[in-house]
């Protein structure tokens, strides 16, 4: 079988060039920006604040807010402004991501707004609001049990391949695209993952070893970030 | 010196989730978690070690109100038995009219402290039902004069120091009263205005300046060289 080559000349297992940086919103009380590619991706936190209105507190345990929104000129043809059916959807998706590493038992009656902007958008731009998300609570100073970081496995025909490019994702070759979103906490726990396709038992279980190796390399961008931030300070 | 090396090496920057010490006969402290014989961090800051005692201290986040805790806050509601006090937490803090040393007409609880009054005083109790505050010693109350600041709550201890050697020498050189409320706050009083503002400039510099090693001596430098 010949070498699978993919548009960009990455190797199947590589990921785009990741950058990241945390501190980048003054005004919030934790930020961060997360880059893949052309993919970038502003997470800002506020809070844990009080909940309003007041019926929507839960004296049990505090609540995560995410909202993520694509700027208007993130793509090439403008999309419309304001949330969405796809951003609605993808909003719920960070907070489930999310939650299950926030001690969110800390704050009851209380939220923690994540707003989460896509400045420009190439294809894994749900992974990049995620590992931008993670890092600025973090930064925030919120107590979470693990970081979370993000990856998308990709199927084009056959061939699994790691953090697909819009290009990729529009692959209309055999069976098709495929895209699996994983998130992962640092020891390869599973918080997220969807299947936009069709997947075998085999594959399924390959593109999961996969995402592992991969958000391995997401979350040691994510940790240098975050000391980087506190290093300059010293 | 030495002793100061190796309390520097001890210290270092963690991120959620990241193993601090590997090993039996460690205990978990504030900001850690035990994990089979880890320990791990819950928050992003710094560790420390000191004996067995793993923790972290944090860098952000949130003022978290303790029993003891000396608070500056402001008077956002007057009830019919007490005051609501905004102190920086997302839930408002109780006066009880109970908790004031002084005879006060059950009428007039404006003759005390009005909505809009700043004050300081000390968390007695927390419970599920709220925080309680009390003003029953020297020195709380209302605040009349002086300049209130706002500083990181998690950058408080280091503004106080050892033992409050820190702040001890900023009262001393700036011949102001400082009170520091944990939550972030701080109330200073002088004899005028030039005085407060250095005082202020000083606190400043040393909540800027918190991560750097022996910062008494690099504050005592400070306060020499910018006094008039």
């Amino acid at each position: 079988m010949t070498a699978f080559k993919r548009p960009d000349g990455r190797k199947i297992e590589e990921l785009r060039p990741i950058t990241a940086k945390v501190g980048v919103v003054p005004n919030a009380d934790g930020s961060a920006i997360y880059s893949s590619g052309n993919t970038i991706a502003i997470a800002a936190v506020y809070g844990p604040k009080k909940m309003h209105p007041q019926h929507s507190q839960n004296p049990e345990k505090g609540t995560l807010r995410c909202t993520y929104l694509m700027n208007s000129f993130s793509v090439s043809d403008r999309i419309k402004p304001g949330p969405n059916r796809r951003s609605m959807e993808i909003s719920k998706i960070t907070e489930w991501a999310l939650e299950p590493v926030i001690m969110l038992k800390n704050f009851p009656n209380q939220v923690i707004d994540v707003h989460i902007n896509i400045i420009q958008a190439d294809a894994g731009t749900r992974c990049a609001g995620i590992n931008a998300a993670a890092m600025a609570l973090a930064h925030a100073g919120i107590p979470m049990k693990s970081m979370v970081s993000s990856i998308s496995i990709g199927k084009l025909d056959k061939q699994l391949v790691v953090d697909l490019t819009k290009e990729e994702e529009d692959y209309h070759v055999g069976e098709g695209p495929t895209d699996i979103p994983i998130s992962m906490t640092d020891d390869g726990q599973i918080t997220h993952l969807q299947l936009d396709g069709k997947i075998n038992h085999e594959q399924m279980k390959e593109a999961i070893e996969m995402a592992k190796e991969a958000t391995k390399k997401v979350y040691e961008i994510q940790k240098q970030a975050l000391k980087n931030a506190l290093e300059e300070k010293k | 010196m030495i002793s100061k090396m190796t309390e520097e090496n001890k210290r270092k920057i963690v991120i959620p989730g990241e193993t601090i010490v590997e090993g039996d006969g460690y205990l978990p402290g504030e900001g850690t978690e035990k994990r089979g014989n880890k320990i791990v961090a819950q928050r992003f800051g710094l560790s420390e070690e000191s004996d067995n005692l793993v923790k972290v201290i944090a860098i952000s986040g949130p003022y978290i109100p303790r029993r003891g805790n000396t608070v500056v806050g402001k008077v956002v509601n007057v009830l019919a038995n007490g005051w609501l006090i905004d102190v920086g937490y997302a839930e408002n803090a109780f006066l009880s009219l109970m908790e004031v040393p002084r005879f006060v007409n059950k009428d007039a609880l404006e003759e005390v402290m009005e909505i809009g009054d700043m004050m300081a005083g000390k968390i007695w109790n927390i419970s599920k039902r709220g925080i309680d505050l009390s003003i029953k010693q020297r020195g709380f109350g209302r605040i009349s004069q002086g300049i209130i600041m706002k500083v990181n709550p998690n950058k408080v201890p280091r503004i106080i120091g050892k033992e409050g050697s820190m702040i001890k020498l900023i009262k001393d050189e700036t011949h102001c009263e400082i009170t520091v409320g944990q939550n972030g706050f701080i109330w200073i009083n002088g004899e005028n205005v030039e005085d407060e503002i250095f005082a202020r400039r000083a606190i400043d510099f040393v909540s800027d300046k918190s991560y750097i090693h022996g910062l008494t001596e690099v504050l005592t430098k400070w306060l020499s060289e910018n006094k008039k």
